[in-house]
């Protein structure tokens, strides 16, 4: 067939519409795929909501006076202390990030910038190893070998100097952030009159010194002070705030280090180069160029990991030192009960659920603060992580 | 030195006389220059196993502005980043024979690349500012080498000598991101100018330019010439024919047996002489456009 006039083939639109069976194959994928989404999304919300309702009637009956300043988490007797189990959650999660914190980016700094593929191709591997132990075994070895060889056996004093020492780094690393940060806004207001003037520098460095001296200073004073009143030794080879801390830093390694390095590796080569040309040294390039350039990434990372370990349970649980009640403690060398351990060791046993009127609707209560405080982190995380798609 | 006679270009600096081209293609009559700056004898750059350049002998006068031409992948870029030793990041790089600076060869192993490249310092293809503010950016070099006070005047009279200073003096504490791909590049020779080099490397630094930014660099170029020996890589030859003293002309040699191609240099020479008489046929078919 054959139209006259252009002497090409002529078609009908028949010959251009879909087949019946390729329509129906087409509408019976897209209908699976978007149960599958219902599904998910319905199962989420229907969590959200049992988490709620329970949690609402914990909020509704409870006394609020008495969840402050008891003497401490005893939900089978009708004693909720909030503090006694927010605590030391606050503590576990920052024994945590001062375990992973460090080690996580020092590792990723020198995946990303100092280590040959080689290296890199058995190192990596054995970070995602790291990441694939599942918790419960972290947890038996935190409460089994970390809480009596590390945490009972080097003492206190040497978690005191580390500690301190750890505890300078941030201070020092965060002034400088927010002193860059203030003269920048400074500048901005002053824009118009900015001069060049090397007087002014100085002055704004010796105040910022001089801040953080007395910052140092201060929390030393209060971390000596906090270990000296509060700090009682544990008989070795029971669980404590700090073993199951040490044992979710171990465990939130790999996930500083592996989001980190991503967002190391994102840092173009050229910025290298660039920097490598002025004849910068290698640290020096990783400090003041790959770091600050992947600097929102690397907050991610942070975030992230926080929310992963206040999230964590079954290392807190084995090895915080706790059953599922606890006395009022702000010591990470007692045993104690963090908010996921609380609800683990609550809801697990063979009994079921009893005790006094809420005890049941508590543990609802416990898991909605912690579904908001992870999900704020997550959110905040996110942001981060938007920005670092922005830059390059 | 007298020794070495090799491909050692003799030139009347500051004359355009070059009348007399055939004499200058007699090299019988080359004699040594006494302000050789750097001189690269036998360069032979290795990737693993492939060879990348062979056997490039080029001398670098003071005060000059050496332009290095040639098609894609004939290896004039791996040329000009032995000099800072930029090949060092490459991973299986490998660099034999010698490129002496004032006398000292540059891939001794007592030579630190770090001290290299605050002598010779380099401008890159892609603008590449480092996402601080401008004032940090032109600062990075003296900071990082170590001084700490009069760092103001030393970024104004860099980013003056980039003739960029008048654009940016109300903003200096903004984002160097924030600026136009001309700014930046402008920026990035500000910046390198900032550590007070001997020489300065430019890969192709107006690739990425409109006409306008290109002959502001152009210009920097020739007012920046007098405290610098400039090295630059172009594609562009009416850029090469415009900015430089001396031509480099390199091609890639194609190994037929197993298609490989390895970059060499054919010819040097005052750059009048390169694109009005070329001694060599490859030469002549590249700049007249017959080839490349």
């Amino acid at each position: 067939m054959t139209d006259a006039s252009t002497g090409l083939q002529a078609i009908t639109a028949s010959h251009l519409q879909i087949s019946p069976l390729r329509r129906l194959r087409e509408m019976v994928v897209r209908h699976t795929l978007l149960v599958a989404v219902l599904v998910s999304v319905m199962v989420s919300a229907l969590i959200l909501w049992s988490l709620l309702s329970e949690a609402w009637d914990f909020i509704v009956h409870v006394v609020w006076s008495d969840t402050w300043g008891q003497l401490g988490w005893f939900p089978r007797r009708g004693i909720y202390d909030i503090p006694t189990i927010l605590i030391p959650t606050f503590i576990v999660t920052l024994i945590a990030m001062i375990v992973a914190g460090p080690l996580g980016l020092g590792a990723a700094i020198y995946l990303s910038e100092y280590a040959g593929s080689r290296v890199r191709s058995w190192i990596k591997p054995i970070l995602e190893i790291l990441a694939g132990i599942p918790s419960v075994v972290l947890g038996f070895f935190a409460l089994t070998w970390i809480a009596p060889n590390l945490v009972a056996r080097i003492g206190k004093n040497v978690f005191l100097i580390i500690g301190l020492a750890i505890l300078a780094a941030y201070v020092v690393v965060a002034a400088r952030i927010a002193t860059t940060q203030l003269k920048k806004l400074k500048s901005r207001a002053t824009d118009r009159e900015f001069t060049v003037d090397t007087g002014m520098e100085n002055t704004t460095w010796i105040t910022l010194t001089a801040s953080l001296v007395v910052l140092t200073a201060v929390l030393a004073m209060g971390v000596v002070w906090f270990i000296d009143v509060w700090v009682d030794f544990i008989p070795a080879s029971a669980g404590s705030l700090a073993a199951a801390g040490i044992g979710v830093g171990i465990l939130t390694i790999p996930l500083v280090a592996s989001v980190s390095e991503d967002a190391m590796a994102a840092v173009p080569n050229s910025l290298r180069e660039a920097s490598a040309g002025l004849g910068a040294e290698k640290m020096t390039t990783a400090t003041n160029v790959i770091v600050p350039a992947a600097l929102s990434g690397i907050v991610a990372a942070f975030i992230v990991a926080t929310s992963r370990a206040i999230g964590e349970t079954m290392v807190v649980f084995l090895a915080g030192g706790a059953a599922d009640a606890s006395e009022f403690t702000i010591s990470p060398f007692d045993g104690g009960l963090t908010m996921t351990a609380a609800m683990a060791s609550l809801a697990s046993g063979t009994d079921n659920v009893v005790g006094e009127g809420l005890t049941f609707q508590s543990l609802y209560f416990v898991g909605l603060v912690l579904f908001l405080i992870t999900l704020g982190l997550n959110l905040v995380a996110a942001r981060f992580v938007a920005r670092l798609r922005e830059a390059y | 030195m007298a020794d070495s006679t090799e491909l050692i270009i003799e030139r009347e600096r500051g004359s355009t006389i070059v009348s007399d081209i055939s004499s200058s293609h007699d090299e019988a009559a080359f004699e040594v220059a006494e302000d050789v700056l750097l001189r690269a004898e036998k360069v032979n750059v290795y990737y693993g196993d492939f060879r990348a350049v062979k056997d490039v002998s080029l001398d670098v006068r003071q005060h000059e502005i050496l332009a290095l031409i040639g098609p894609s992948g004939c290896g004039k870029s791996t040329v000009l980043r032995c000099y800072n030793r930029m090949n060092d990041l490459i991973k299986d790089a490998r660099v034999t024979g010698t490129i002496s600076y004032r006398g000292v060869n540059l891939y001794d192993e007592e030579v630190d690349p770090v001290e290299v490249r605050r002598r010779i310092g380099m401008v890159f293809q892609k603008p590449n500012p480092f996402p601080k503010s401008i004032f940090d950016n032109v600062a990075y070099g003296p900071r990082v080498a170590g001084q700490k006070k009069g760092l103001s005047e030393i970024v104004e009279i860099s980013l003056r000598k980039a003739a960029l200073w008048d654009e940016v003096k109300d903003r200096l504490n903004s984002s160097a991101l924030g600026l136009s791909g001309g700014q930046q590049q402008r920026l990035c020779i500000a910046r390198a100018v900032a550590i007070d080099p001997d020489v300065l490397l430019m890969d192709e630094p107006c690739s990425a330019l409109d006409p306008i930014a290109t002959a502001r660099i152009e210009e920097l170029m020739q007012t920046i010439k007098k405290d610098y020996t400039i090295l630059i890589v172009t594609h562009n030859m009416q850029q090469a024919a415009r900015i430089s003293d001396t031509t480099a002309f390199f091609t890639s040699d194609v190994e037929t047996r197993n298609d490989t191609r390895t970059g060499i240099l054919v010819e040097v020479g005052p750059t009048e002489n390169i694109f009005s008489n070329p001694s060599d046929e490859r030469t002549e078919n590249y700049v007249t456009g017959r080839f490349g």
